[in-house]
């Protein structure tokens, strides 16, 4: 049996995501800017997706940006509106659990002048909401905070944060990483004030490659890529049109069955967390409290749908990863064991993780695509493969 | 400008009766290491080879394909003119010092050899009649017999040829002229370069790798490959064997005392190699041990280790230290890939505070623990090795 549970890293495509791009590379393969029919073809594909993204987010395709995917969209966001509004401030705050991809732009802007405040967040690994509201003063321009955390599965109160930093600083941009929310949760960027929002193709079946940037026409921001001027000149480049078409068709499918397919996951996540930590040793990360008992679905449900860290003490993460490799259970380490890849996780280290448990995290991450059966086979396999592991250990 | 090359070999030369069996192999190392950039034509003639190209052909390419042919002390670039007779002769190198040197502000020296013995000159006369005719052809030439800027050789065969480049090639003997040895290939610096070192005297290359999954992952094992791919460019085709030993790991760990444990381990490890190797007609291992380098590598260890195997270990960085063993693996080029993080994970099998002198009894006292399983369980291996032929 093959059960892929790393869904948070990427995603397969669907079958129609498939076919539009053959389509698109194989037979409407024309340059969207060329002035003949070809090149109308390829722009129609885009057009198309726009319109999708659009109205699923409920903005105006004017609004979006196709990207390389969520990393460079990131970059764009954060230095982009930070250089094109530098006159309104130069403060930023983040959290502590941001994704690489906004932590290292913030790092750079440090380095150019700019001011970068850290929101540390609790063990659940929500932000300590007074912190971030303290921080805020007339030089603010900018927060950035993540939708769900890719790690640990903890979602931020965004709507509420949201009306809270705007009673402090009417005009603050906020910019949302949605790359682990998007097709988790109905996100309406504009109608909950969001400025920027982030979200990438393959992880919501998507292909690689793609990822969009809504950026409200209210904000400025500065193109990162300069050349021919494309997409409004605020990403210069020809487009990458299977792979918007591509991202099109995945938004176009993602919230068919929505609700169901929501809640067959947290059913299945239910499931998955009541037994393992059944086991003994075993912890489950980003919940809060309350939960940890018996997993009652109105507290589950405050966690994201798709993703499970679990620490196994005394089982190395990475040991552990290949034995269920094994068994064709595909899921990821929390941080790295290697001694050359010295650097904890910064999720895991940021809710207060023991040392002795960040080298023993595994991520297990599902997709709407996923089984009872499958999280059964795979539950099967760590009851069976956890005592072995731990027999052998280092002395 | 150059569509030939001359390839010296020196060792070989000295070879009595068996000499033709090193030329013939060192002409098949060159046509293997040629045969992926093109037609080439190899071919042996007294006491050299010469390489003519195809028509397109890329220079530098064909250069670097021939400095990592073990055997070869030297690459002259050659231009051939079609007759030895006298005048052609001299126009054929005045035209060669013409089209390689538009600045002739240099001093020189003119060299030759005379394979053809009836040619009218002896090659002192060819010198200096040559120098002459150089010397009228381009005023701006100066004759320098003691330390010239350029050395410009003619060799008088059937035909002649010209060089004045001569670049020095990685000596040692042909792969295939020295049996063949079985290398213990871990994913680290220093067994790729055992490997290179020992092949570089003529011995032809199979390798040995200890898998132990989970604890080691597929990309470790993938690294090996890769690194094999790399020493390969140099060895020649590898037979890479992928021993699964993660059950006799567990099974020494449930046994022995933990201290002992990565010494015993790799007792096996040899014993394993050993036979592989004996199944390879292989006659000798190949291990990257260095004196000292770690506890599993002291003089007592590595008596430890040694002494169960009959067959000759070799081990060609006994005495080399770390930054030596790095230069060289930089060298080869396999120094980025060895250095990738994979293989930590079996770190749990690395004891805290392993022995650095351990006593040989104390260890085949422990060992005899293992006499239930032990020998079933290197039959498993050995049955289920995976073998992969990397070139």
């Amino acid at each position: 049996m093959e059960v892929y549970l790393d869904n948070s890293a990427t995603t397969k495509v669907t079958e129609k995501v498939r076919d539009k791009m053959i389509q698109v590379l194989y037979e409407d393969y024309g340059n969207p800017s060329s002035k003949h029919i070809m090149g109308m073809k390829a722009e129609q594909y885009m057009k198309e997706a726009a319109d999708i993204i659009a109205s699923t987010l409920k903005v105006d395709s004017k609004e979006l940006i196709f990207t390389s995917g969520g990393t460079e969209a990131n970059n764009l966001a954060l230095i982009g509106t930070a250089l094109a509004n530098k006159r309104r401030g130069r403060h930023i705050i983040t959290t502590r659990i941001e994704h690489p991809s906004v932590h290292q732009p913030l790092i750079y802007l440090e380095q150019l002048g700019y001011e970068i405040s850290f929101i540390p967040v609790d063990k659940s690994g929500k932000i300590i909401k007074e912190k971030l509201y303290e921080l805020v003063k007339e030089e603010t321009l900018l927060v950035s905070i993540m939708y769900v955390n890719n790690e640990i599965g903890a979602v931020q109160d965004i709507p509420e944060i949201i009306r809270e930093l705007r009673q402090r600083k009417k005009d603050i941009l906020i910019h949302i990483d949605g790359v682990q929310a998007f097709g988790k949760y109905r996100i309406h960027p504009k109608r909950e004030g969001i400025d920027l929002f982030t979200f990438s193709g393959h992880k919501i079946h998507g292909p690689k490659g793609s990822g969009v940037l809504y950026v409200s026409d209210k904000v400025k921001l500065n193109p990162m890529v300069f050349g021919g001027g494309h997409q409004r000149g605020r990403r210069s480049g020809t487009e990458n049109v299977p792979a918007i078409a591509g991202i099109g068709q995945a938004v176009s499918e993602l919230y068919e069955d929505f609700d169901h397919k929501i809640n067959k996951m947290y059913e299945l996540k239910q499931t998955f967390l009541r037994e393992v930590s059944r086991l003994e040793d075993v912890t489950v990360n980003g919940l809060v409290a309350e939960c940890t008992d018996d997993f009652d679905m109105e507290q589950l449900k405050k966690t994201a749908p798709h993703i499970m860290s679990v620490s196994f003490q005394g089982v190395k993460s990475e040991v552990f990863l290949h034995a269920l490799e094994d068994r064709g259970i595909y899921v990821s380490s929390g941080s790295a064991c290697s001694s050359h890849h010295p650097q904890p996780s910064v999720t895991l280290t940021a809710i207060g993780l023991p040392k002795d448990l960040m080298d023993a995290t595994l991520r297990f991450s599902m997709s709407d695509k996923t089984t009872m059966e499958e999280i059964q086979y795979t539950l099967a396999n760590i009851k069976e493969l956890l005592p072995i592991l731990r027999r052998y250990t280092r002395k | 400008m150059f569509k030939a090359f001359l390839i010296k070999y020196a060792e070989i030369g000295l070879k009595g009766n068996n000499r033709y069996l090193f030329e013939n192999a060192l002409r098949d190392r060159m046509k293997d290491a040629l045969k992926p950039l093109g037609d080439y034509n190899v071919s042996k003639e007294q006491g050299r080879i010469f390489v003519e190209c195809p028509d397109e052909y890329d220079y530098d390419e064909t250069i670097d394909a021939l400095k990592k042919v073990f055997g070869i002390s030297s690459i002259c670039p050659v231009v051939v003119i079609e007759s030895s007779e006298w005048d052609a002769l001299t126009k054929g190198v005045g035209d060669y010092v013409e089209a390689m040197y538009p600045d002739r502000h240099f001093t020189f020296k003119v060299e030759a050899k005379r394979a053809d013995k009836k040619y009218p000159y002896t090659s002192p006369e060819i010198c200096s009649h040559m120098g002459a005719y150089l010397l009228r052809r381009f005023g701006e030439l100066k004759v320098d017999v003691h330390q010239p800027e350029v050395r410009i050789t003619v060799e008088v065969r059937s035909k002649a040829y010209v060089y004045s480049i001569v670049i020095p090639g990685l000596g040692g003997m042909p792969v295939g002229t020295n049996g063949k040895a079985m290398l213990l290939l871990s994913g680290g610096i220093d067994s790729p370069v055992a490997g290179y070192m020992i092949s570089k005297r003529g011995v032809s290359m199979a390798a040995t790798y200890f898998h132990a999954p989970p604890y080691t992952s597929e990309r470790a094992k993938q690294k090996v490959v890769d690194l094999a791919k790399k020493i390969a460019k140099y060895t020649g085709q590898i037979k890479l064997f992928v021993v699964n030993f993660t059950d006799i790991q567990l099974y020494i760990y449930d046994k022995c005392p933990h201290d002992e444990l990565t010494i015993i381990m790799r007792r096996y490890m040899m014993k394993i190699a050993e036979k592989l190797a004996e199944q390879e007609e292989c006659l000798g291992l190949v291990t990257g041990e260095s004196i000292g380098q770690v506890a599993s590598q002291t003089l007592h260890s590595l008596a430890a280790t040694n002494e169960v195997c009959t067959l000759p270990v070799y081990r060609p960085l006994i005495a080399l230290d770390k930054n030596e063993i790095v230069d060289i693996a930089q060298r080869i080029d396999t120094f980025e890939t060895s250095i990738q993080p994979f293989e930590d994970c079996c770190t749990i099998f690395v004891a805290k505070h392993p022995v650095t002198k351990p006593n040989r009894k104390t260890i085949r006292h422990s060992e005899k623990n293992l006499e239930e399983k032990i020998e079933d369980m290197i039959e498993t291996a050995l049955s289920t090795v995976e073998t992969i032929v990397v070139e």
